[in-house]
C-alpha cells in the first residue's frame, strides 16, 4: 500500500526520489496515481464528443444547462458519499436521509405553516443528526459502515413512507424552499441556485480537505487508521465529523431535490443512494480509502448524466444507459487497482 | 406511488425476489433495497389489526380476511377504509393484514392461515407473490371463497375470482381523449413510462392502452417501445386524424423526479414535443414541472392516470389534461358484499363480460369536455378519489 496521502498536494512522492528510468506506461501510472480526477475527466471528454457526433443538440447551451440541473441533486450527496469512502467507509443510507430531510422541509411548510428558513434548518438538523447516528454506531459500537448504513437506510426509508403516507408534497411557488430551483442565467446558460449551490460545496469541500488539518486527518484515517492513531490522530473523532459533515451535503441535496420535485416526493430519489456511490467511484476516488479528489466525484455524477442524457438525444433504449454505468464502474475501480498495485 | 398496486406481475415480483435472495455482494444488496423501495414497497409493521364492526344487523357474523400488500401505501389504505365501511353495513367481521414490504409473501401465507383458523368465509387478497398460492388452495379446500383484488393469482384460478381495474382501458381513455384534442394537428409523443429494469404488467398495459387510444398498434403484447416510430393517428367518433412521432420512451420510476429527468432528456432532443402520456400521476407531475421550467407549460397535454384525490386537483388546475381514474376502495368493498352475500346463501360473483376478471371500472376526468369523449368533471370525480 502506497503512504502518500492522496493527492497532488503532497510534493514528492517516493517513487519520484528514485528517479528510476521510467517507461511510458509507468509514466501514465504516476501521473494518474497523483491525480486521481485525471481518468474520469477523459471519460468525460470524450463523452462529450462522441454525443455530440451522435446529435449535435448535445452541446447546445440549453442542453448542457439541463445536464447542471440533473446533477445538482447526486452530486450535492457525492460530497457526503465521498467524505465516508475516503475514510474507508460507505454510506449506503445518504439518498434516504436525504429523502426524509426534505420531507420534513416540505410538510413543515405546507402543513404546519412553518416558514422557509426555519423548515430548511430543521431539515437540516435532522439530516446531520441522522448522519450523527451513523457515526456513532461506526465508532463507538464498532460495527462495519456497511452494516451500518445497510441497517439504517431500511430505518429511514420506513420512516419516510411512515411519514409521508405515500402521499406527495406539493409547495406554493416562489416559498423560500423553492429558491433553489430558481433560474440564474449566465448569457443563454441558465443555470439554478441549486447548481450554483451544489459548485460551492464543492469548493468549500475541496478546499477543506486539502488544506485544512480536518481534511488531511481525513485522508490518513482512510490510507491507515493505525498509522492515523499512532501519529496522535483522533481516529474516531476524525470518523465521526465525516459523517456529520456529510449530513450537511445531504441537507444541501435536499434543499435542492425540494425545489426540482416542487415540494416533496417519498418515491424521487430512491436510487440516490446507488447514484452516489456510483458517482464517486467513477470519480476515482477508492473504495479503500486515503484517495481521491471531492471534484473527481462531480466528474463522475456528471458523467453518468452525461450517458443518460447523451444516449437519450440519441434515441438509444433506456437500458443501454444502466449498462454503459455499470461498464463505467467495473473500469472505473479496475483503472484503482492498477494505480495501487503497481509500484513504480 | 401509486402506480404499483395495479397489477405488478407475478413475475416481476418473483424476479424481485430472487434479487433479495441473492443480496450478498455489496452494491447488489443495496440494489435489490431500491429496486423494492422503487416499487411502492414500504415497511410497516406486518400484523393485522382488527376492525371488527359494530353489529346491528341480524344474522351471525360473517369472517373476512383483508390481506394487502403494505398499509403504507394510500392506495391500500383506501382499499381498507372501504372495506371496513362495507364490513359495517354487511355485518361482517372483517380482519386485516398486509406484508410488511412488497413482497412480504411470508406475513401473508400467516395472515391465509389464520383466516382458516378463525373459520372466515373468506379472504380478499392483493398477492405478494406466488408464494402465497399453496396457501390460497388450502383456504378454498377448507371451504373460503377466495377474491383477487387488484392483482390477478398466478395462475388466475387459484383465486375463485378477481377484481380488478383494467389498465388498458384507462390508458385507452386517456389515448382517445388526445386524439381527440390534436384534432387532426400532428403529435409529438412523449411516453413516459414506470420502468426499464423490470417488466411489470401495469407499465405494459397503460403504454399500450394510450397507444391504441390514439390508435397505434404498440407493436408488442410485451413490450413497449415496440410501435412504429411514425405514423398515422386515428381521429376518436369520426373526428379527423393526423400524423404521429414517438418522441421517446424514459422511465420515471414512477416519481416526480424521475418524470421531471425523463421529459427534460425527451424536449431537449425533441422540442416539439406536444403530447405527454405518464404511468402515473407523480411522473405526470415531474412531467409538467420540467414543461414549466421550459416555458412550455399549458402548451403541451399531460395525460395522467391514477385518479387519487389530489390528481384531480391538478386537472382542475390545468396542469394535467386528464387524469384516468380507477377505485381501490371499490374493488375491496365489492368484496366484502359478495362473500358476506355468498356465505347467507347468495350466488357466486361473476366475471365482467369478455374479460377474465370482474372489472371494477375506470372513467376520464378531464376540466375541458371533447366530442366523442366521455369525461367527468374534477367536481364529479372528487366524491370517489382516493388517498388525501
Amino acid at each position: 500500500m502506497t503512504t502518500d496521502v492522496g493527492s497532488e498536494s503532497t510534493p514528492q512522492l517516493a517513487e519520484d526520489l528514485l528517479k528510476r528510468p521510467a517507461g511510458p506506461g509507468q509514466r501514465v501510472h504516476a501521473v494518474l496515481h497523483r491525480q486521481p480526477a485525471l481518468s474520469p475527466a477523459i471519460v468525460l471528454i470524450l463523452a462529450g464528443v462522441a454525443f455530440t457526433l451522435l446529435n449535435s443538440r448535445f452541446y447546445h447551451l440549453q442542453n448542457l444547462s439541463l445536464i447542471a440541473q440533473q446533477v445538482a441533486v447526486v452530486g450535492s450527496l457525492a460530497v457526503g458519499q465521498t467524505l465516508v469512502i475516503l475514510t474507508a467507509g460507505i454510506d449506503l443510507s445518504v439518498g434516504a436521509v436525504m429523502v426524509l430531510s426534505s420531507l420534513v422541509m416540505s410538510k413543515l411548510v405546507f402543513d404546519h405553516g412553518v416558514p422557509g428558513v426555519l423548515a430548511l434548518l430543521a431539515g437540516a438538523v435532522l439530516a446531520v443528526a441522522a448522519q450523527t447516528l451513523n457515526g456513532l454506531l461506526v465508532t463507538r459500537i464498532k460495527l462495519p459502515p456497511f452494516i451500518v448504513t445497510l441497517g439504517t437506510l431500511s430505518i429511514f426509508t420506513a420512516v419516510t413512507l411512515i411519514y409521508a403516507k405515500g402521499q406527495t408534497v406539493s409547495l406554493q411557488p416562489g416559498g423560500f424552499l423553492l429558491w433553489s430551483a430558481d433560474t440564474v442565467s449566465i448569457g443563454s446558460l441558465h443555470l439554478t441556485n441549486g447548481v450554483l449551490l451544489m459548485i460551492a460545496l464543492y469548493v468549500v469541500m475541496g478546499f477543506a480537505l486539502r488544506y485544512t488539518a480536518w481534511g488531511r486527518h481525513l485522508y490518513a484515517v482512510g490510507d491507515d487508521a493505525e498509522a492515523a492513531r499512532l501519529a496522535g490522530i483522533s481516529v474516531n473523532r476524525v470518523l465521526l465529523s465525516a459523517y456529520m459533515v456529510a449530513g450537511l451535503a445531504i441537507a444541501v441535496a435536499a434543499w435542492i431535490l425540494v425545489g426540482r420535485v416542487g415540494g416533496g416526493d417519498p418515491n424521487s430519489g430512491l436510487n440516490a443512494n446507488l447514484e452516489s456511490i456510483t458517482a464517486v467511484v467513477i470519480g476515482g476516488t477508492s473504495l479503500f480509502g486515503g484517495r481521491g479528489a471531492v471534484v473527481g466525484s462531480l466528474i463522475g455524477a456528471v458523467i453518468v448524466q452525461v450517458f443518460d442524457n447523451g444516449l437519450a438525444l440519441a434515441g438509444f433504449d433506456p437500458n443501454y444507459q444502466v449498462l454503459s454505468v455499470g461498464v463505467l464502474v467495473i473500469a472505473a475501480v479496475s483503472v484503482d487497482q492498477w494505480i495501487r498495485s503497481v509500484k513504480a | 406511488m401509486n402506480v404499483s398496486p395495479s397489477g405488478v406481475t407475478a413475475a416481476s415480483r418473483r424476479a424481485r425476489g430472487s434479487r433479495l435472495a441473492a443480496a450478498g455482494l455489496t452494491v447488489c444488496l443495496a440494489a435489490a433495497l431500491a429496486a423494492c423501495g422503487s416499487n411502492g414497497g414500504s415497511s410497516s409493521g406486518s400484523s393485522g389489526s382488527s376492525g371488527s364492526s359494530a353489529g346491528s344487523n341480524s344474522g351471525a357474523k360473517v369472517g373476512v380476511s383483508l390481506i394487502v400488500k403494505t398499509l403504507t401505501n394510500p392506495y391500500f389504505v383506501s382499499m381498507e377504509k372501504d372495506a371496513k365501511a362495507a364490513a359495517a353495513k354487511d355485518n361482517v367481521k372483517l380482519t386485516v393484514a398486509a406484508g410488511s414490504s412488497d413482497g412480504d409473501t411470508q406475513s401473508q401465507i400467516s395472515a391465509i392461515d389464520n383466516a382458516i383458523a378463525r373459520g372466515d368465509k373468506g379472504i380478499l387478497i392483493t398477492t405478494n407473490g406466488d408464494a402465497v398460492n399453496t396457501a390460497l388452495r388450502q383456504a378454498k379446500q377448507a371451504g373460503l371463497f377466495v377474491i383477487a383484488l387488484d392483482t390477478a393469482t398466478n395462475p388466475t384460478s387459484v383465486a375463485d375470482i378477481t377484481y380488478a381495474t383494467d389498465n388498458t382501458a384507462a390508458g385507452k381513455l386517456d389515448g382517445q381523449y388526445a386524439a381527440a384534442a390534436l384534432a387532426g394537428k400532428p403529435a409529438v409523443v412523449a411516453m413516459l413510462d414506470l420502468f426499464n429494469n423490470q417488466v411489470v404488467s401495469v407499465d405494459i398495459d397503460r403504454d399500450h392502452g394510450f397507444l391504441e387510444g390514439m390508435g397505434i398498434d404498440p407493436g408488442s403484447t410485451t413490450q413497449n417501445a415496440k410501435e412504429a416510430k411514425s405514423g398515422q393517428y386515428k381521429g376518436v367518433a369520426g373526428g379527423p386524424g393526423g400524423s404521429y412521432s414517438i418522441a421517446c420512451h424514459q422511465p420515471t420510476q414512477g416519481a416526480i423526479n424521475g418524470g421531471r429527468t425523463a421529459m427534460e432528456n425527451c424536449l431537449s432532443a425533441h422540442p416539439d414535443i406536444n403530447v405527454v402520456y405518464a404511468i402515473n400521476e407523480p411522473a405526470a407531475q415531474g412531467a409538467y414541472n420540467a414543461l414549466k421550467a421550459a416555458g412550455k407549460a399549458g402548451k403541451v397535454a399531460v395525460y395522467a392516470i391514477d385518479g387519487s384525490c389530489s390528481g384531480l386537483k391538478l386537472v382542475s388546475s390545468g396542469e394535467f389534461a386528464t387524469d384516468a381514474v380507477q377505485y381501490p376502495g371499490k374493488m375491496a368493498s365489492l368484496g366484502v358484499d359478495s362473500i358476506a352475500k355468498l356465505a347467507r346463501g347468495g350466488s357466486k360473483p361473476s366475471v365482467t363480460q369478455g374479460k377474465t376478471f370482474y372489472d371494477t371500472g375506470t372513467a376520464l376526468v378531464a376540466a375541458k369536455p371533447l366530442n366523442g369523449v366521455t369525461v367527468q368533471s374534477p367536481t364529479q370525480a372528487a366524491s370517489a378519489c382516493w388517498g388525501s
